[in-house]
């Protein structure tokens, strides 16, 4: 009796049932890297892609993650997240191609904002499909999660673009079980998305299971900042305009997204640690997007956006 | 994580839209900028009433519309269980949506106007939830205030679905009634007083409380090989894992198994999941695999029990769901992808068209058009590993593509 009871005591020590989310995007990943001849991994620095990077781990391991990394870099990016970015990629061992839209800037290709809501933010899909063309992916690997935004929950996890990076949204390819379809034309190629169905949440649980390492701006911090228009900005950063009469105060704040400084607002929060940010989310009552100024251009901004090929 | 995949399909009309808003408001899961958001469009448009499909329409063009054209997907989630929402309207030229949106689903919601009874998209709703096989169904009998709460109106529109389940021919779908008002929020997230008559559970009580006996069937293990990994490091210098998906059972170190198509026998030497070795791994885990024999496993390949062996065919019987504005015709080519396996498929037989009304078929049609569901037989190029449907979801199902085309073009259940 007591025997079959420490048999069954071990046996359960060493069973494992993977979470069905984490399932569903190493099973993603899987497909990408048998369906397609030439993958990259988007990467910013910034939570979402942090994740997939350990995903990517999970789903190759004892193997090397199969493909490279690529951040398309603002050039306005918080410097955390830079030096974060190139420590991790160290560690891993991985390729990290960087492509800086300050280029097609310089080259004419691209014409930078001016004014008070400037941000670099549009700029990248110019440099993203150009570094597309350049190295010849077929699939782009990418962390955006259909909660995230109501033209996002509208996205397929195996997305085909055109040549010129459009998303044809009336016209999807149905998802149906767990099939994917990455059958494509030459010049085609497809955005994949294996966190789909995750939520903010399920991300910042997942980062405090794992104790994977995230960038410091995700925790409290003390900031200089501004107030406009209802959000927090950061003036410690020279990319962000501010009107003089604009004052800045120093605050705890934290970010919980992390994109181009430009457009990235801060929020009030005591969360120093990764337990803390977890519990701020749970209760949070302003989503995640509520903090990004491109996305209050219009209701129907990122919906734009994408069909330009943004990702 | 654990997560619970839900479909719902219906029209605005039923109160789909106030259910799910209700949903999301009693769950605290609407955050303030999102609501905000939703009360100024209401005004705007001059609606008296919070439209919460304003939270799901996401595109330009739904929103211009009016209507919902895709599968709208809906996350929140509980202390207990997140949730998923794969919400698609309940008319004909929709039943595309609805399959796709309940290919992923674990249970379902049927929503019934109360004043109205069961109408003819109930019985379409019904039908792709039979042909689907989600066995964990609720049918969700709404605006109970509309007709004062009545017992005997809950009680009749409850005769008539099972009276329809009764001739359905899939017998272990659990079907719960509840008694709800979406407007009011009687029985969605509290209990209300206003029904003392219904002794059942909550709308939301219910779909937390799910365990995976409810929405499961038992069926026997497929380990469809997605990729082989070989490091080729100094380290892992002869490791040669198969990395895939578990499905419809359990895998346990030392299990005897088949390599198909190749009939090769051998036994599981370890699983792994990241760093890790483990004894056992469990129904829907992504896993790698190594063998205590040097066969030669690729892509599309299958692990199975020795004892429990799939079918290896050449021609299958199945049922469509057709996807695509060029119709499907007898003698017609198109890619197969089973699983993750792929073939060539030509078309040898359109038998019927079955109607989702339970109305009957129509036999030896000239083509299936979009949003209509019949029977074929099919050619392959190859052989592949299946199962029926219901004895094996995962491994009873594929996809056809349009080889011009490349779009997925139809979604077929194995007979």
């Amino acid at each position: 009796m007591w025997f079959a009871y420490l048999k069954d005591m071990i046996m359960n020590q060493k069973t494992i049932q993977v979470d069905a989310l984490e399932s569903e995007a190493i099973y993603i990943l899987r497909e990408v890297v048998a369906q397609f001849e030439k993958p990259v991994l988007l990467f910013s620095g910034g939570k979402d892609s942090i994740t997939l990077v350990r995903l990517a781990q999970k789903a190759f391991y004892p193997a090397k993650i199969p493909f490279p990394l690529m951040h398309i870099d603002t050039g306005h990016n918080f410097p955390e997240t830079i030096e974060f970015r190139d420590r991790l990629t160290k560690e891993l061992g991985v390729e990290l191609i960087v492509r800086n839209v300050q280029d097609n800037i310089d080259n004419g290709s691209v014409k930078e904002e001016t004014g008070k809501y400037a941000s670099r933010n549009m700029l990248q899909t110019e440099t993203l499909l150009d570094a597309i063309e350049e190295f010849g992916f077929d699939a782009c690997i990418g962390g955006a999660r259909r909660d995230e935004e109501k033209a996002r929950a509208k996205e397929r996890i195996f997305s085909v673009r055109d040549d010129f990076g459009q998303w044809d949204e009336k016209n999807q390819r149905p998802e149906v079980f767990d099939m994917l379809n990455g059958k494509i034309d030459l010049g085609q190629n497809v955005r994949v998305f294996p966190i789909s169905n995750w939520t903010e949440l399920d991300v910042w649980s997942y980062i405090e299971k794992e104790a994977i390492e995230i960038p410091s701006i995700y925790f409290a911090h003390k900031r200089n900042i501004f107030y406009r228009d209802g959000f927090i900005w950061s003036a410690d950063d020279a990319v962000v305009y501010r009107d003089e009469e604009e004052e800045v105060v120093e605050q705890m704040v934290r970010f919980r997204t992390v994109g181009d400084m430009s457009c990235t607002a801060a929020v009030l929060s005591d969360a120093v640690d990764i337990a803390k940010v977890v519990e701020e989310i749970r209760d949070s009552s302003i989503s995640e997007r509520g903090a990004r100024i491109d996305d209050k251009r219009s209701e129907a901004a990122m919906e734009k956006r994408k069909q330009q090929g943004y990702f | 994580m654990n997560v619970l995949k839900i479909a719902t399909a219906g029209s605005v009309d039923d109160g789909k839209s106030t259910l799910i808003g209700r949903i999301l408001y009693d769950t605290k899961s609407l955050t303030d900028d999102k609501l905000t958001a939703i009360e100024e469009k209401s005004k705007q448009r001059g609606f008296d009433y919070l439209d919460f499909s304003l939270a799901t329409d996401g595109l330009i063009a739904e929103r211009e519309q009016g209507i919902t054209i895709d599968v709208a997907h809906i996350y929140f989630s509980t202390r207990k269980k997140s949730f998923i929402i794969a919400d698609t309207p309940g008319h004909v030229e929709y039943t595309r949506n609805m399959v796709t949106g309940a290919s992923t689903a674990q249970a379902s919601i049927v929503l019934i106007d109360a004043r109205n009874g069961v109408v003819e998209q109930t019985y379409r709703h019904f039908f792709i939830n039979n042909l689907l096989r989600i066995k964990d169904v609720v049918i969700a009998i709404n605006k109970m205030d509309l007709v004062d709460f009545s017992e005997e109106k809950y009680n009749t529109i409850k005769g008539e679905i099972e009276y329809l389940a009764s001739k359905s021919g899939y017998k272990n779908q659990q079907l719960t009634f509840i008694p709800l008002s979406a407007l009011q929020g009687d029985n969605v997230v509290d209990k209300s007083e206003n029904t003392p008559w219904y002794t059942g559970e909550t709308l939301l009580h219910h779909l937390e409380n799910l365990q995976a006996t409810d929405i499961n069937e038992v069926s026997q293990v497929r380990f469809p090989v997605q990729t082989v990994i070989r490091p080729k490091t100094a380290e892992f210098h002869d490791f040669r894992g198969y990395a895939g998906k578990i499905y419809g059972g359990d895998l346990e170190v030392g299990d005897e198994i088949s390599v198909l198509p190749s009939q090769t026998k051998s036994k599981i030497k370890t699983i792994h999941f990241f760093d890790t070795e483990y004894l056992k791994a469990k129904n829907g885990s992504s896993v790698t695999i190594t063998l205590e024999d040097n066969v030669n496993v690729s892509r599309g390949d299958m692990l199975v029990k020795v004892a429990e062996q799939p079918t290896v065919t050449k021609q299958l019987n199945a049922t469509v769901c057709w996807m695509d504005k060029e119709p499907l015709q007898a003698s017609q080519k198109y890619y197969i992808k089973h699983g993750v396996n792929d073939a060539q498929a030509k078309i040898t037989q359109l038998s019927s068209i079955i109607k989702t009304d339970f109305s009957g078929k129509i036999d030896n049609p000239t083509a299936l058009k979009l949003n209509e569901i019949g029977d074929i037989q099919l050619k392959l190029s190859k052989p592949l590993l299946v199962d029926a449907y219901n004895k094996n979801k995962s491994n009873g199902s594929f996809i056809l593509i349009n080889p011009k085309t490349n779009n997925t073009v139809g979604v077929g259940f194995i007979r």
